[in-house]
C-alpha cells in the first residue's frame, strides 16, 4: 500500500477515508484534524491556558503532545484513582511526559478528595466502580480548573469514544444525555468551565497510531474495570459494523452533530445552584459529589 | 513467526510468509482494532510477514463508562 500524499510505503491504512498514509503525511492529517476541531467549535486560544485531563493512556497524552506542539499554554492534570498497579503506572507515564516536555503537571487523588480510592467507593456504594469514577472525575476536573483560574477542560475523547456514549444514550433514550453531548461544551454558568474534546475527529485507530509514531510512552494496559464496562461492548459492536462498513462509526456521530442534535436541545435550561457544602455546581441542594463523599467517609472511618 | 499480543501480554506461533491481513482473520482480530507493530514501524493488512519475524499486534480499545479522561 502506497502513502496518497507522497508514494512511499504507508504506515497506515484509514479505511473510512479511503486512504493510506507515510508516517510523516500521517503526522500532518492528524494534527489537521486537531486544528479543524478547535478552529470549528472555538474550543480555545493561544492567550488562554488549557488544563488537559490525562490518565497516562494514549489518547490523553497524544491530546497533549499535539497541543504543545501547536504552541498552546497547557497545565496537565492527572487524576489518581487509586486502582492499584494500574493508577501507579499510569501516574508514572504522565509523569515522565510532563517532565521530559518541561511542562507542568497537576496531580489530584480520588483517595483524599473523597476520602476512598475508586476500588473501595465501589464495595461502599455497591455502584459499578466506573459510576463513582466518572463522577468524581468530572467533578474534580471543573474544581481543579477553577481553583487554577483556567477557563477550559480538554479531554482526549475520541471519535469512538463519541460514537459509543452515543450509541449507549439513543438505545436507551437517554433525552437529557443527548444534548450535552457535543464536541464542545460551553460554561453555562461561572462556575463551570467549558469542555472541549479536540480528538472527537479522530479514531481509536488514529489516536494510537499517533502516540505510537511520535515514540509516547502510553499504558497500553487497561483499568481492570474497563472489561466489565457496557461502553467497551458498545465499542465492539461498532467496530464491527465499521469492519462491515467503513465509515460507519464517523456516519452515525456526525451525521447526530450536525444534523440531529439540535432536535434534542431543551428549549428551557435546567436551574443550576451552588452546593451548599462545597460551592460547586449542582441541579439540588447538595452536590453528588459531596453525597459520594459523605456516604463514603461515613462507611471508611 | 511469531505473533505478540497483549492485554494479558501473551505470544502465538502462526505461520508466515503471509499478509497481516490473513495473521488477523486465523485469529480472529477485527482490522482496525489493532495497531501492527512490525520492527519499529506499523505497517498495513497487505504487508506479509516473513517466517523469522515477530509483530505486535497492539489493541487500540479502550475506556470505561466514566468519561475517561
Ligand atoms: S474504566 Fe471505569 S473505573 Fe476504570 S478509569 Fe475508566 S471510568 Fe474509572
Ligand atoms: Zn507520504
Ligand atoms: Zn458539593
Amino acid at each position: 500500500m502506497k502513502c496518497r500524499k507522497c508514494g512511499a510505503p504507508a504506515a497506515l491504512e484509514l479505511r473510512r477515508h479511503n486512504a493510506a498514509f507515510c508516517e510523516p503525511d500521517f503526522l500532518e492529517f492528524f494534527r489537521n484534524q486537531v486544528r479543524e476541531a478547535i478552529r470549528k467549535h472555538r474550543m480555545f486560544t493561544k492567550d488562554e491556558q488549557v488544563l488537559v485531563a490525562v490518565s497516562g493512556g494514549k489518547d490523553s497524552l497524544a491530546l497533549w503532545d499535539v497541543l504543545i506542539d501547536e504552541g498552546y499554554r497547557t497545565t496537565g492534570l492527572y487524576l489518581d484513582l487509586g486502582i492499584f498497579d494500574y493508577s501507579v503506572e499510569s501516574k508514572a507515564r504522565c509523569e515522565k511526559f510532563a517532565a521530559a516536555r518541561s511542562v507542568p503537571l497537576i496531580i489530584s487523588a480520588v483517595a483524599e478528595e473523597v476520602g476512598a480510592p475508586v476500588p473501595v467507593i465501589q464495595s461502599v456504594t455497591r455502584r459499578p466502580p466506573c459510576s463513582g469514577c466518572g463522577l468524581s472525575k468530572r467533578y474534580l476536573m471543573n474544581r481543579v480548573a477553577l481553583e487554577h483560574e483556567i477557563p477550559v477542560v480538554a479531554t482526549g475523547h475520541n471519535l469512538d469514544d463519541e460514537a459509543a456514549t452515543l450509541f449507549g444514550s439513543v438505545m436507551h433514550w437517554q433525552m437529557d444525555a443527548l444534548p450535552r453531548q457535543s464536541p464542545a461544551l460551553p460554561s453555562t454558568h461561572p462556575k463551570l468551565v467549558r469542555r472541549v474534546k479536540p480528538l472527537y475527529r479522530l479514531s481509536e485507530l488514529e489516536t494510537a497510531a499517533f502516540a505510537f509514531m511520535r515514540k509516547i510512552d502510553y499504558i497500553v494496559e487497561e483499568c481492570p474495570f474497563a472489561a466489565g464496562a457496557t461502553s467497551i461492548a458498545h465499542k465492539e459492536i461498532l467496530s464491527r459494523m465499521e469492519a462491515a462498513s467503513p465509515g460507519a462509526k464517523h456516519n452515525f456521530l456526525f451525521g447526530f452533530l450536525d444534523r440531529a442534535r439540535p432536535a434534542f436541545e431543551q428549549a428551557e435550561g435546567v436551574a443550576l445552584n451552588e452546593c451548599a457544602r462545597c460551592g460547586q455546581v449542582t441541579t439540588g441542594t447538595i452536590c453528588a459529589f459531596c453525597k459520594l463523599s459523605d456516604q463514603v467517609k461515613r462507611r471508611v472511618s | 513467526m511469531k505473533v505478540i499480543l497483549r492485554n494479558p501480554r501473551r505470544e502465538v506461533d502462526v505461520a508466515g510468509n503471509r499478509r497481516v491481513k490473513e495473521i488477523l482473520r486465523e485469529l480472529a482480530i477485527v482490522p482496525e482494532t489493532v495497531l501492527v507493530i512490525c520492527g519499529d514501524a506499523l505497517v498495513t493488512a497487505d504487508h506479509i510477514v516473513r517466517d523469522d519475524e515477530t509483530i505486535e499486534l497492539r489493541p487500540v480499545m479502550s475506556g470505561g463508562a466514566g468519561s475517561r479522561p
